[in-house]
């Protein structure tokens, strides 16, 4: 017998071929579409897997299945920017067999991953291992950033043109800085001329030496080493100072900021080629929700002020900020069992990134077409993909939701194997009822 | 959203008794005057010829320090024999902690020798937080020191001094004293956790002005919201001033760029004779030592008149007793104890 390699595990073997995709008729919903701009009762047809129909009326045609539903909402399936699934090398804490399914019940029908699992993703023949794990695992689209430098050492560039040919969808270093300003510069003149988007978590390694809270009363008063603000903003400058050298097109990932927010706007303005996103933790939790040393509100970058909050929700809004992503960080319930600084950051935030993004449209900041554009269409722009509309002929990747249906986040009752969430016991409002991947139902709730 | 409460009931039982002491941040006045006044009545003892107190006799107590540290581990070690403690000592080198056995595993390990208290320092702020979370139910958690974040014995232990020497009175020290006090806390407020717990402590008695007297580089973000007022400058951070507190300034602190030399902290924030010459005549000087002579403190002046700092170190064994004694339920012996201070 073959020996196994250490992750492998029954759940991944190849599934049989699944059935031929039937045709779906869902009828009635309030259909979100971004692209189009179009929010209204509809109709949308789906037949091999591919959407045949999106119209106020349909004509008479036979389907294997038909939805009414009437009261939810229809969009495109989620796309989210930065999910970790950590394997391989990491699987102690998930795994693909585990948050595949945490994704599909939550209504998402693409990933994009960072290259920081073990080893790192910066080469080809790693981004083939990843693809195939996902490929194996089924019923997600997984996308993969490439390391821009060899190890995310910051030091020398990644093989980026191989990667890109391998079917990366940008690069990235993950949460590791360069130190060396001449590297970030090549780096962006490389990717720039594959037309390859860097995604950036623009944060001063220096400024943010040792910091674990946001700078400000509540750190100091807890005695947590901080993270000032400038931290972000002074990285969002430098490489908005190489992209106006270089024409690079670069991503800032998890803004945490006002003054961050404010610089990607004027940038923006400017014609520069930059977008960003930001978490959806960020846009409801702040640096108060860590005292007490609460570990589980421990991320990176760290929770900003109230004021900062407010700032990255009137950006989402504007569409400064082009995406909300879950920024999702499954952890062994041991990662968080430590002193407050000595935890590891991150949130397991798969099964709360819709629901909190909805809970937007219910407080009136966020109307459900812009909600649906910032969690489908506009992450699906920014990393290059055909997906997040709900035109004839694309693939049937969509969700549909039941906006108003209220329900409590129990982590016992979580998918994703990390269970490292703030929001354990809050009342949600809104729940993924079904969700579509290539015309196949992948979840139904 | 606000997913989680701050919790500063973690130190106090259903009661409103101290069941751990984590911090001052929190804690009401009368706990922290009765604190005091427990204290009073362990001095007085300790005052006597026969030092030692029956009170603790059977239960068990383990200096869990992750830090290196003399001093304070032999004050506290010091208060738990006064007391008839038994005393285990144990010094974790951050070594052993990485060879895997993590705080978890080792404070359930402790546990299962029936200790009754965990004296705990650590470098990470939030350590004691964490023991105390995690604790099983009756096994006390005493803060001896958690990063930057609190050292609660050495904030009451300054407050006890203060009262004593600037609230004496008939019938007992005066808690009221604090209300026309101006005290300033001079030095790396950045790093330290002892002007935490005393601007913690300060503000709970009411003091009437609380300063913090440093170069910006080493003075936290917001801690005005601490309710305390910023001087980069000593000469008018001591004008007025009826308590000065010293900190002690770690030499490392010219790496990193916080100062660029000692030599020229000492000139611009050292307490010198000169200096001292300008404070108000009663006004008192004290530091949680070890003091760095000829940094923030000249070697006259440490042991001067007007310094407290050598009473400080006494008071601190019967602080930590009345602490450990409230905490474990044993009050000291009824004849030890005058009249209840004067709230």
């Amino acid at each position: 017998m073959k020996p196994q390699s250490p992750d492998w595990s029954p759940a991944r073997a190849v599934k049989p071929d699944s059935p031929t995709p039937r045709s779906l008729l869902i009828r009635g919903a309030r259909v979100l579409d971004p692209r189009s701009g179009f929010d209204g009762i509809g109709q949308v047809g789906i037949r091999d897997g591919l959407i045949v129909a999106c119209e106020p009326s349909l004509p008479d045609e036979t389907y294997d299945e038909t939805i009414d539903a009437d009261g939810l909402w229809l969009m495109p399936g989620v796309v989210d920017l930065c999910a970790r699934f950590r394997e391989p090398g990491q699987t102690h804490k998930a795994s693909f067999a585990s948050e595949v399914p945490a994704a599909q019940a939550s209504g998402i029908t693409t990933v994009l991953l960072p290259p920081d699992c073990q080893p790192v993703i910066d080469s080809p023949a790693m981004l083939l291992r990843v693809q195939r794990i996902a490929a194996q695992a089924g019923g997600l689209d997984v996308r993969v950033l490439g390391a821009l430098t060899k190890g995310l050492g910051g030091e020398a560039l990644a093989e980026l043109s191989s990667l890109k040919n391998a079917g990366a969808s940008g690069a990235s270093q993950a949460l590791q800085p360069i130190r060396d300003s001449l590297v970030a510069r090549r780096a962006l003149e490389y990717a720039h001329g594959l037309g390859v988007t860097v995604h950036v978590f623009a944060q001063n390694a220096a400024l943010a030496a040792g910091g674990c809270a946001h700078e400000g009363a509540i750190a100091t008063r807890l005695g947590l080493p901080p993270i000032p603000a400038a931290a972000e903003v002074s990285g969002i400058r430098f490489w908005i100072t190489l992209v106006e050298d270089t024409g690079a097109r670069v991503h800032f990932c998890r803004l945490s900021t006002a003054r961050g927010a404010e610089l990607v706007a004027l940038a923006q303005q400017r014609g520069l080629p930059v977008s960003a996103d930001v978490a959806a933790h960020q846009l409801f939790l702040t640096d108060a929700d860590i005292d007490g040393f609460n570990a589980l509100c421990h991320v990176q970058p760290p929770l900003r002020g109230a004021a900062d909050r407010e700032a990255l929700r009137e950006a989402v809004a504007s569409g400064v900020i082009g995406a909300v992503c879950s920024d999702h960080q499954p952890h062994e319930a041991d990662a968080k069992i430590n002193p407050f600084p000595l935890t590891e950051p991150g949130i397991s935030a798969l099964e709360t990134l819709l629901p909190l993004t909805l809970a937007l449209v219910h407080e009136g900041r966020l109307s459900p077409l812009a909600m649906a554009e910032r969690l489908s269409l506009g992450p699906a722009r920014i990393a290059g993909l055909d997906a997040g509309r709900l035109d004839a002929g694309q693939p049937a990747d969509l969700v549909l939701l039941d906006p108003d249906a209220e329900w409590t986040l129990h982590t016992e009752r979580m998918l994703s194997a990390g269970r490292n969430t703030p929001f354990d016991g809050c009342a949600l409002r809104g729940r993924v009822v079904r969700t579509v991947y290539r015309g196949r139902t992948v979840f139904a709730g | 959203m606000k997913t989680t409460e701050p919790n500063p009931g973690l130190q106090l039982d259903a009661r409103g008794r101290l069941c751990h002491l984590l911090t001052l941040d929190g804690l009401p006045r009368e706990l922290l005057i009765d604190i005091l006044d427990e204290a009073e009545a362990h001095d007085k003892v300790l005052r006597g010829q026969d030092k030692k107190q029956g009170t603790l006799s059977g239960r068990t107590i383990v200096n869990l320090f992750f830090e290196p540290s003399t001093r304070t581990r032999t004050t506290f070690e010091l208060a738990a024999k006064r007391l008839s403690a038994d005393v285990l000592n144990l010094q974790v080198s951050a070594s052993s902690t990485s060879k895997g056995e993590t705080l978890f595993d080792t404070l359930k390990t402790l546990e299962a020798m029936q200790a009754d208290m965990f004296v705990v320092r650590h470098e990470a702020s939030g350590a004691a937080h964490f023991f105390a979370e995690h604790a099983a139910p009756g096994v006390a958690i005493l803060n001896a020191g958690d990063g930057r974040h609190a050292h609660p014995t050495q904030g009451l232990l300054d407050l006890f001094t203060i009262r004593r020497y600037k609230g004496g009175g008939v019938g007992g020290p005066s808690n009221d004293c604090f209300k026309k006090l101006t005290v300033a806390i001079v030095g790396d407020v950045l790093h330290s956790r002892v002007a935490r717990s005393d601007i913690h402590g300060l503000r709970i008695l009411g003091t009437k002005e609380i300063r913090v007297v440093a170069p910006p580089t080493l003075v936290p973000a917001g801690i005005e919201a601490m309710g305390v007022k910023v001087f980069h400058e000593l000469e008018s951070g001591l004008d007025g001033a009826d308590v000065v507190i010293l900190l002690r300034l770690q030499k490392e602190r010219m790496m990193g760029a916080f100062l660029p030399s000692l030599a020229e902290f000492h000139r611009d924030f050292g307490l010198t004779r000169a200096r001292l010459a300008k404070l108000k005549p009663e006004a008192i000087v004290m530091h949680p030592g070890p003091i760095n002579r000829g940094v923030e403190i000249e070697g006259d002046v440490a042991y001067g008149p007007r310094s407290l700092i050598l009473n400080q170190v006494s008071h601190g064994i019967a602080v930590r007793m009345a602490v450990m004694s409230m905490i474990l339920g044993a009050p000291a012996p009824a004849e030890a104890r005058s009249p209840r201070s004067r709230r």
